[in-house]
């Protein structure tokens, strides 16, 4: 088991190397000279020189890899280049919308998803699994800011019900604030996760109820509610799980838009204004930090494999 | 795999696929939209035509969509805007599928090669697909091409990891091992013996990654980081649409239904394909 673990972790070091160099090799794409860019409209050509010098832009780009490398090993994700502030300090500034909007739509679909998929699987070419199944190639097709212009008229326009964009935090505004504002933005994201997982959880928990022993719990007599969430769901979890964890790369792609549809000041928009700014440092900040964030939650969701199957072993 | 074809009494391929509900209503949707993204511009005014006296109209007999904030027909900038989405979709699954295929069929049989690969491809699929493509958006300048290269890179990986497993089962079947014990070079096996196989799951696939290429070609606009504004697309007439939202919001719903549209009819042919061309992936999904 130990080994196992200490396996799985050391993997990770060999992807997050390749996310690194793909990253950096980017940047160093990048039209234009990041010295001249930083130095202004008014330096001269003595001054690009001298910020060039002091970047190391002028090294050879193994060693500039290799600098940049230990600068991020260090936690060091560089320097904005119109705020001049680092970027991982930009990042935890904005960390907080993002995080509890992603928490809220992660919770909000796993509860609805879950059992929709189950009672899809249990009544099977039913009217409500097709109904689940119509849903679902829907949620993939309908695009994210679309779904969120569409609640929004609805909901805040049309009824008045809740309050079109802006973000409120609990920790300083309210809870109750908070709730009313991440409702829709919520809903939004969470549509094309729920299509993910439900279908996902439908296939696999259609799946288990072929198994024997679930012919063997109906035979002894238990109660289908038991056998569909004490059996059939319990042997289902490690695909629904790993869904859930792939999908974290959809969630972050559409956190993204979500965040520009509703005005929300997350990290989303710090990509955007980025983009809009040519920023790069902070781009490739980004990019960086999610791609990490997806590797941990999924070595995560690997290691506890174990703990929602006792079936496997390593 | 697809043997039915020459069975007499037995419908072919082409009759299962028609009678498969999905394919028959998707394909259709999907046809109608391909003709007018291919007739309509011909006949519709000038989707760039600027009408300032005519600006911000809801829709009507005038104008079937109404018109945006410099006074286009929303009509026909959406038909145009098909055009750009057919070709993104189209061109990013030929080309995804293509370097996914030489990429897969090389890291499932050339073993020296299959880590490297597969590891650059995990780096690759870790990264955000929407992140991934606006940073090298932002980098390239954005044309037709970039935007086409922008979505492309994301979605190889899902190829190369199937067209891997496929090699990587059909390599153990007795007639490849036959082959390999009779001397047959190892080209001729992929082609005779591990490409045909491939065929099925990736036309399946193919299909899917239209559909989300279409979508991220959208986003990638609305977030105006797409195809430059010069040319209609979905995506950035939608993104001009944000400013008078409250005030037009034909100009986002229009085309947001088109789109919607469009991708659920290549999604429904996708499912068809799935459910005809490739029964052991059905089965599970």
């Amino acid at each position: 088991m130990l080994r196992y673990v200490a396996f799985r972790i050391l993997s990770t070091i060999p992807v997050m190397g390749v996310v690194a160099l793909f990253v950096f090799v980017l940047l160093r794409l990048a039209p234009g000279d990041p010295a001249a860019v930083i130095a202004g409209d008014y330096a001269t050509a003595e001054d690009v020189i001298r910020i060039r010098e002091q970047l190391g832009l002028s090294d050879p780009l193994f060693i500039q890899f290799m600098r940049w490398l230990g600068d991020l090993l260090q936690g060091d994700l560089g320097t904005s280049i119109f705020s001049n502030k680092p970027v991982t300090l930009l990042i935890s500034q904005r960390l907080e919308p993002t995080l509890l909007l992603t928490l809220t739509t992660i919770i909000f679909s796993v509860a609805v998803a879950v059992p929709l998929g189950t009672i899809a699987a249990y009544r099977a070419g039913s009217f409500i699994d097709r109904l689940v199944m119509l849903f679902s190639v829907g949620g993939f097709s309908i695009p994210v800011f679309v779904l969120g212009y569409m609640l929004i008229f609805t909901f805040s326009m049309s009824f008045d019900l809740l309050p079109v964009q802006g973000y409120r935090s609990p920790f300083s505004e309210g809870v109750l604030p908070f709730l009313r504002h991440i409702i829709l933005p919520t809903a939004t994201l969470g549509v094309i996760f729920i299509a993910l997982i439900s279908r996902m959880t439908r296939a696999s928990v259609m799946e288990v109820l072929e198994e024997d022993y679930i012919r063997t719990a109906r035979a002894k007599g238990q109660s289908e509610m038991r056998i569909l969430v004490g059996h059939a769901l319990r042997n289902a979890a490690v695909p629904i799980v790993t869904v859930i964890g792939i999908g974290i790369a959809l969630l972050i792609g559409g956190v993204v838009v979500t965040e520009s549809v509703y005005n929300i000041p997350g990290l989303g928009r710090l990509v955007l204004d980025a983009v809009l700014a040519r920023d790069y440092p902070i781009i490739q900040g980004l990019m960086l930090f999610f791609s990490f964030v997806y590797i941990f939650i999924n070595l995560i969701i690997d290691l506890c494999y174990t703990f929602l199957d006792p079936r496997i072993r390593y | 795999m697809t043997g039915a074809e020459g069975n007499q009494g037995q419908p072919g391929i082409a009759g299962l696929l028609i009678s498969h509900r999905g394919v028959f209503w998707g394909g259709l949707v999907l046809i109608a939209i391909i003709l007018l993204a291919v007739f309509g511009p011909l006949i519709t005014a000038d989707p760039v035509a600027i009408n300032p006296m005519n600006r911000l109209k809801p829709p009507g007999i005038e104008g079937l969509f109404g018109t945006d904030m410099l006074g286009r027909d929303v009509f026909s900038r959406v038909l145009n805007g098909a055009r750009v989405s057919l070709t993104v979709g189209t061109a990013v699954a030929l080309i995804s599928v293509l370097v996914g295929l030489t990429l897969g069929l090389i890291a499932g049989y050339v073993r020296a090669l299959d880590a490297v690969i597969m590891r650059v491809m995990d780096g690759l699929m870790s990264i955000p697909a929407i992140l991934l493509a606006i940073a090298m958006i932002s980098l390239a300048g954005a044309t037709l091409t970039t935007v086409v290269v922008a979505i492309v890179i994301p979605e190889i990986p899902r190829v190369v990891r199937l067209v891997r497993s496929v090699v990587l089962t059909v390599r153990e079947e007795p007639y490849v091992e036959a082959a390999i014990a009779s001397g047959t070079r190892t080209l001729q096996i992929m082609v005779r013996h591990i490409l045909p196989n491939t065929i099925a799951p990736l036309i399946v696939q193919a299909t899917y990654i239209c559909g989300s290429a279409m979508l991220l070609e959208a986003i990638l606009g609305f977030l105006g980081a797409g195809i430059p504004p010069e040319i209609p697309s979905w995506g950035n007439i939608m993104s001009e649409g944000r400013t008078f939202f409250q005030l037009t919001p034909w100009i986002i719903f229009f085309p947001g239904l088109a789109l919607a549209l469009t991708v659920l009819a290549v999604n429904f042919v996708g499912d068809g394909l799935r459910d005809t061309l490739d029964p052991r992936i059905a089965r599970t999904m």
